[in-house]
């Protein structure tokens, strides 16, 4: 009895491993191919640009307001505990470092993943179920060149504009909470976050982390919608999964690139 | 909808985005470690550097004039010697004196320069003679600490 159990189990792991290894293999390929494709998005820039409209424009709302949002917050908490340390002073260090470093990219990633990159994965994945993509090979246009790609390079333009906006909305909810309403000096806020921020390497380090978050969410939405299961519940499952895998890879890559960044500055 | 609006959503988006990199450039962070200012090098031999970083600034009368480029450590003296960029507009004396400063009790740690009158200046790969080494905050406290003991046996 337990050796059947045993095997049982074992077969399980074994079919586990070897489809993600299989699903790890057709992702590989399929990035590739996305590449290979990439020029078609730039010869055909109307259809580039209108994903950037859909990913990027639509999204300035939800971003432009949660970035405000979590400045304020970020200046009310902030101000209270640097407070207790007499610290007050280097609200806007603590506020700027974190936007600029990691709150920016990494919220925005998240809130992109879950905007944009959801509605990629369930527009592919309901082109696959309505055979719109098989339709197109039937009248060789290439679904990678006329759909993906365009859809890849508008996310990865999208994503550092984004964030950038995410930040400068976090810098001003924290100068609104903490100068406005608390009374924190407006010159010692904006003084204090130049003398300590660089554009190198802290701005371009939350830049690189945005490009690298914009590539990771729209690969991973593309990818699941292109391999959905063409089925009413297989673009649910597929649209699930982006938003889960994306933000999974955002904090993931987010701490590896936190390490090499910190790597050789002391820390 | 037709391709000149979302064309024009989209230069309107790219716009902003791109000045709010500008404005995270110019007023949340500052561009001057960019600025390719033209500078001369000056060493200076300290026997203890305490905290001092890479990229920490060089000041004079509190005003940054430089930042430093370079730390290593001295086989033959067993000194750390400090390589500083100064900027070109700020010339100082042979005799200026170096030191290592805290700016407040858990501030950043810097150099600071306290000009000389010697007639003549410190040119490019100048060494700076005379420093002073950062203060060791636990050296004070022990070296205290033992003359207070030593003043109490004496009584």
């Amino acid at each position: 009895m337990p050796a059947e159990a045993i095997g049982f189990v074992l077969r399980r792991v074994g079919r586990a491993t070897q489809r993600s290894i299989s699903r790890l293999g057709f992702s590989a390929r399929f990035f590739a191919l996305v590449i290979y494709h990439s020029p078609a998005a730039f010869r055909r820039l109307g259809l580039t640009l209108r994903e950037i409209y859909f990913s990027g424009v639509l999204s300035l709302v939800i971003m432009l307001v949660s970035g405000l949002f979590v400045g304020m917050v970020l200046g009310l908490q902030g101000y209270d505990t640097l407070n207790k340390y007499g610290a007050g002073d280097s609200l806007g260090i603590f506020v700027g470092l974190s936007l600029v470093r990691e709150l920016g990219p990494v919220v925005s990633g998240l809130l992109f993943a879950s905007r944009a990159g959801s509605a990629i994965t369930a527009e592919i994945g309901l082109m696959k179920t309505t055979e719109q993509i098989a339709a197109m090979e039937m009248m060789a246009v290439d679904p990678f060149a006329r759909v993906v790609a365009p859809r890849f390079w508008g996310g990865i333009v999208s994503m550092p504009l984004l964030a950038a906006l995410f930040s400068v909305m976090g810098v001003f909810g924290a100068y609104v909470v903490g100068v406005r309403l608390i009374g924190v000096d407006s010159g010692t806020f904006w003084g204090n976050m130049r003398a300590a921020i660089d554009f190198w390497p802290d701005i371009t380090n939350g830049i690189i982390k945005s490009v690298v978050f914009g590539i990771a969410v729209t690969l991973i939405a593309v990818f699941e919608g292109y391999d959905a299961t063409p089925t009413a519940e297989g673009v649910s499952t597929a649209t699930t999964r982006t938003v889960v895998e994306a933000s999974l890879a955002i904090l993931a890559l987010d701490f590896l690139l936190t390490v090499f960044m910190f790597r050789g500055t002391g820390i | 909808m037709n391709r000149s609006t979302i064309d024009l959503w989209v230069g309107i988006f790219v716009a902003i985005g791109i000045g709010a990199i500008v404005f995270l450039a110019l007023r949340v962070g500052n561009l001057t470690s960019l600025q390719t200012t033209p500078s001369y090098h000056l060493d200076a031999a300290f026997d203890n550097i305490g905290g001092l970083k890479i990229r920490a600034p060089v000041k004079a009368a509190g005003v940054v004039i430089g930042r430093v480029d370079r730390v290593r450590f001295d086989t033959k003296t067993y000194q750390a010697v400090v390589g500083m960029r100064i900027d070109q507009g700020y010339q100082f004396s042979k005799d200026t004196i170096a030191s290592i400063l805290t700016s407040g009790l858990l501030g950043e740690v810097y150099i600071g320069f306290d000009a000389g009158g010697d007639s003549e200046m410190l040119a490019d790969g100048g060494r700076i003679a005379k420093t002073q080494s950062a203060v060791v905050l636990e050296k004070l406290i022990g070296q205290f600490m033992f003359d207070k003991a030593a003043q109490g046996n004496a009584k």
